[in-house]
């Protein structure tokens, strides 16, 4: 039967949605239907399942835990698999999905609850790339360096990365327990490197992305990109970053060979 | 105190992440609790940008007139210390953020540009395209996690604050908090705290706000003898876009950019915008407003607005909203400038703004009104004195508030583009001021008595335990949704008293009712409806305070409005000049120009005044005409 029709004539929309009381534990899914109203998203409908918790089978369970807070797609809380696609349930609007619509948790974070998942990895992934301009201090200083309007274009982009994690989920080379850092961070060093103050600590940044879990573990599978739901050029960072590693590793090569051969050399 | 204290900071938005900054650069360290990770705080919601007079664009700007428009723009309530020394900061904090790698719009040269905003005449407003928040918001969060890799900030995300740690004296000496994650709750000792916990939006249900700005930690610190202040003083945005869960705001920045506001000139005109030609389009702001036209104050706006939809009935379709036209503006302008609101109104509303008018009606933004907090003025400057305790306390020793959740900058009416100013701006001064506090307060609070600590982690355990076996009829969430439409329904735009005092009586039913709650989930992890259960309470007094303060106050002033005790219109345009008015003017100011503060009691929040100080400026009649 054509699920999405028959909600569509009775005014109702039907969920089906992951439950999962805690990290690590079994799973199963719990089917909702709430009456229809125009313009709704998926958030709009968890709030609606909140105030009346019951399934279709007419049990009465727990309210869904997910997490949400700008309602507006900034704020990156609310990613989740929504009909096995990750994207923003804030911004996932109704008329555009197919029904039953199902509401998975993202899978390559430990999920906390439900659709709730720990990104923690994610904040950790900013701490090694030093994302962050090495300021002198808070007190007045006097105005930044001047910056195109052409430059700022580009580095405004990068900097809109609310962490939301569906790069991470949509990569191939991301799982659970392993290291790589991930799109979003790469691009983040990308963007602190390209500052003109960020650039005086830019060898340190991509020092931070060689090794295990570095950029050079990207598989070249450009997913991430597809499903930033800020449209960051993600491959395009990587590559930026692939280059800036590859820089630094002909200067280490270089240096050692200076190192070898300059014994009694110029001090 | 040792030479490095420990802090503990309420909240990650803007106002908390400088008060942490403040305290670790000076070597303090910091426990930073936020019921998110802090870069999802609401700060990030923040479009249209921040003021500071830095005068780039050859038109005089200067602190002094930015302190004018804050004050008559907050129809002389705000406090005025404060004000000034806010004003004066700007330049240096835009500055500062400018230095921390915000990515701030650029002029041809290179430099900060810089844009109109409703309640001045000047290019005040510092802009990083439409999400500035965010901007600023990641700046700050970068700046803390440099100091969290350094070992002298530790991050509590997905804690929730409880409640305070008092001693004998009645001194904050530390925190209770909930994890909300394994829902245990722990005590954190502290020199000093400082809540920079945000606004109470979700009091009102539906609002502009993200929807986790309960307010739950101002109204428990209420609970607990805190003042709160000008509570009736709620901004109510004049454009956002109606929604079934939010009324998302599209940013004054939107008329700042050449925006304009319109209906059609005949009543129930059912053709579409584009095909109503320009004589026929009645853009009443501009009309009424020649100088400042759609860029008058919010209240201003937000009433004008509701009077053509609710009074006149000139409302689009003979319904609730109005046209925001933004389609006379190249669309590669939009993109550079606003790109971040015409792709909300987009993504949420389906029609492409670049070129149909967008549909627009006032939403609850933002609370002038919160947690009473003092300063000391420095007697040279008039601007609060550096470095001293007082600034940013509460009346509760060793319990500070900054941002959004305290009361003072922004009076009876918020600029636009002055809240992320007050918020960074108390940050600021709040940090050094909690770090003299723990200097002058002989005994540090880890050498203070467990039994403090005990009493308080026990108190906070039984309650839970008992909300945790509510297993009433009354579901909390939709407690929560009866709360925000009543809220909404009588303590927005226009007031009035028999509403008001019906208003209170329906709170303490729902009071009543919250006792029947059910908890809806008897989970041991990540359990939500136990804490909302918990927040909720704190929500219906907070919704009590800004009842019963808006019931209390027999005037009109910035967003506080009474038909029924509004003064009459002036007969000349400058009010000043009919003597008459101006009479009544002075009784009414005489009378209404003091600071409401909101007491709990177990009857309810009991009122008194305090008059206004004016060091800075003499307060007069508040026209834009
Ligand atoms: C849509 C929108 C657009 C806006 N645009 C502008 C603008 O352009 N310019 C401008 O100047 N202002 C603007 N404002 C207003 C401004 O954004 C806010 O006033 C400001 O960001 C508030 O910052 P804050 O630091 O006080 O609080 P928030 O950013 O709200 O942060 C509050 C913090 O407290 C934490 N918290 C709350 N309760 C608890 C608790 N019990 N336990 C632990 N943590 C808790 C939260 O997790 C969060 O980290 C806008 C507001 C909205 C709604
Ligand atoms: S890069 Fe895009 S997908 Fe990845 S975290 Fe940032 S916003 Fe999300
Ligand atoms: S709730 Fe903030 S991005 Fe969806």
């Amino acid at each position: 039967m054509d699920t999405a029709q028959a909600s569509a004539t009775t005014k109702t929309v039907t969920f089906r949605i992951w439950r999962q009381d805690g990290p690590g534990g079994e799973g199963h899914y719990d089917e909702f239907r709430i009456p229809y109203s125009k313009g709704a998203n998926v958030v709009s409908c968890l709030m609606e399942i909140q105030r009346n918790p019951v399934t279709v089978q007419g049990k009465k369970v727990a309210p869904v835990v997910w997490d949400a807070a700008c309602l507006e797609e900034v704020c990156g809380s609310c990613a989740m698999n929504i009909n096995g696609r990750v994207r923003m349930a804030c911004s996932a609007l109704i008329d555009k999905l197919e029904q039953p619509i199902t509401l998975e948790p993202m899978r390559k974070f430990p999920v906390v609850r439900d659709l709730a998942v720990n990104r923690d990895r994610m904040f950790e992934a900013l701490k090694r790339v030093k994302g962050w301009i090495p300021v002198d201090g808070t007190h007045n200083l006097g105005p930044g360096p001047r910056q195109s309007p052409k430059d700022q274009a580009t580095m405004y982009v990068l900097s809109t990365c609310i962490t939301c994690g569906s790069c991470l989920e949509a990569c191939p080379q991301v799982t659970l327990d392993n290291a790589f850092v991930g799109a979003a961070a790469i691009s983040q060093a990308r963007l602190f490197n390209m500052h003109p103050t960020g650039e005086m600590n830019a060898e340190e940044r991509t020092r931070a992305l060689m090794g295990p879990g570095g950029v050079q573990d990207c598989g070249k599978a450009q997913n991430c990109v597809k499903v930033c739901p800020k449209e960051i050029p993600l491959v395009t960072s990587i590559a930026a970053m692939n280059r800036e590693v590859s820089k630094v590793l002909i200067k280490d090569i270089f240096f050692k060979e200076e190192e070898k051969k300059g014994h009694g050399g110029p001090g | 105190m040792a030479a490095a204290a420990r802090f503990t900071v309420v909240g990650g938005g803007l106002a908390g992440l400088m008060t942490t900054i403040k305290l670790a650069e000076a070597g303090h360290h910091v426990d930073v609790l936020s019921i998110v990770p802090v870069k999802r705080s609401h700060s990030v919601c923040a479009q249209g940008g921040i003021n500071g007079a830095v005068n780039t664009k050859g038109e005089g700007d200067h602190p002094d007139i930015h302190v004018k428009d804050t004050l008559r723009g907050g129809d002389f309530l705000a406090e005025q210390v404060s004000v000034k020394g806010m004003c004066y900061a700007a330049p240096g904090i835009i500055y500062m953020l400018d230095r921390m790698g915000v990515t701030f719009n650029r002029t041809s040269e290179g430099l900060l540009d810089f844009r109109r905003f409703g309640g001045t005449l000047h290019h005040r407003t510092a802009f990083a395209g439409a999400t500035t928040g965010q901007q600023l918001l990641y700046a700050l969060d970068e700046q803390v996690r440099r100091y969290e890799s350094e070992g002298k900030v530790t991050k509590y995300e997905y804690w929730e604050w409880l409640g305070t740690v008092k001693d004998e004296a009645g001194r904050c000496i530390g925190s209770v908090a909930l994890d909300l994650r394994t829902m245990e709750i722990r005590t954190f000792p502290a020199e000093a705290v400082c809540l920079a916990t945000g606004g109470p939006g979700i009091v009102f249900g539906r609002s502009t706000n993200s929807i986790i700005n309960t307010g739950t930690a101002a109204g428990r610190a209420y609970l607990e003898g805190a003042l709160y202040a000008n509570g009736e003083f709620i901004q109510v945005h004049p454009t956002s876009i109606p929604g079934e869960d939010k009324l998302r705001l599209m940013s004054e920045s939107v008329r700042g950019e050449g925006g304009r506001v319109w209906v059609p000139k005949k009543k129930g005109d059912t053709r579409s915008p584009r095909d109503i030609p320009d004589s026929e389009r009645w853009y009443f702001l501009e009309e009424k407003y020649p100088k400042y036209k759609n860029l008058v104050p919010r209240d201003v706006a937000t009433r004008e607005i509701f009077t053509v939809c609710r009074d006149l009935g000139m409302g689009i379709g003979g319904k609730d909203g109005v046209y925001l036209d933004v389609t006379h503006i190249p669309a590669p302008t939009l993109d550079a400038k606003i790109k971040g609101v015409m792709e909300i109104y987009e993504k949420f509303v389906g029609d492409d703004p670049r070129k149909t008018p967008m549909v627009i009606f006032p939403g609850m933004h933002y609370s002038m009104g919160g947690l009473y907090v003092t300063f000391e003025a420095d007697s040279r400057t008039l601007t609060p004195a550096e470095g001293s305790p007082k600034n940013q306390s509460t009346n509760i020793p060793g319990l500070y508030a900054a941002g959004e959740a305290d009361y003072a900058f922004h009076g009876a009416n918020r600029l636009g583009a002055n809240s992320l100013l007050s918020c960074i701006y108390s940050g600021m001064i709040g940090g050094p001021a909690m770090a003299a506090y723990a200097k002058n307060n002989a005994t540090s609070a880890e050498a203070k008595s467990d039994k403090y600590f005990a009493d308080a982690k026990k108190y906070w355990d039984d309650r839970f335990a008992t909300i945790k076996k509510m297993a009433g009829a009354e579901n909390p969430y939709q407690i929560s949704k009866e709360l925000g439409e009543l809220m909404t329904e009588n303590c927005t735009v226009v007031r009035y008293n028999d509403r008001l005092k019906k208003t209170v009586e329906k709170i303490r039913e729902l009071k009543g009712r919250w006792k029947d709650c059910n908890v809806l989930d008897t989970g041991s992890v990540a359990n939500r409806s136990l804490s909302f259960t918990n927040q909720l309470w704190n929500m219906l007094e907070l919704g009590e305070v800004i009842a019963t303060s808006a019931l209390l106050r027999d005037e009109s002033r910035g967003a506080h409005y009474k038909p029924d005790f509004s003064l009459p219109e002036p007969k000349s345009k400058d009010p000043t000049q009919d003597p008459e008015w101006m009479a009544l003017w002075k009784k009414r100011h005489e009378k209404w120009a003091k600071t409401t503060i909101a007491k709990h009691s177990e009857e309810g929040p009991k009122i008194s005044y305090e008059d206004i100080s004016t060091p800075v400026l003499e307060p007069e009649p508040r026209w834009y005409a």
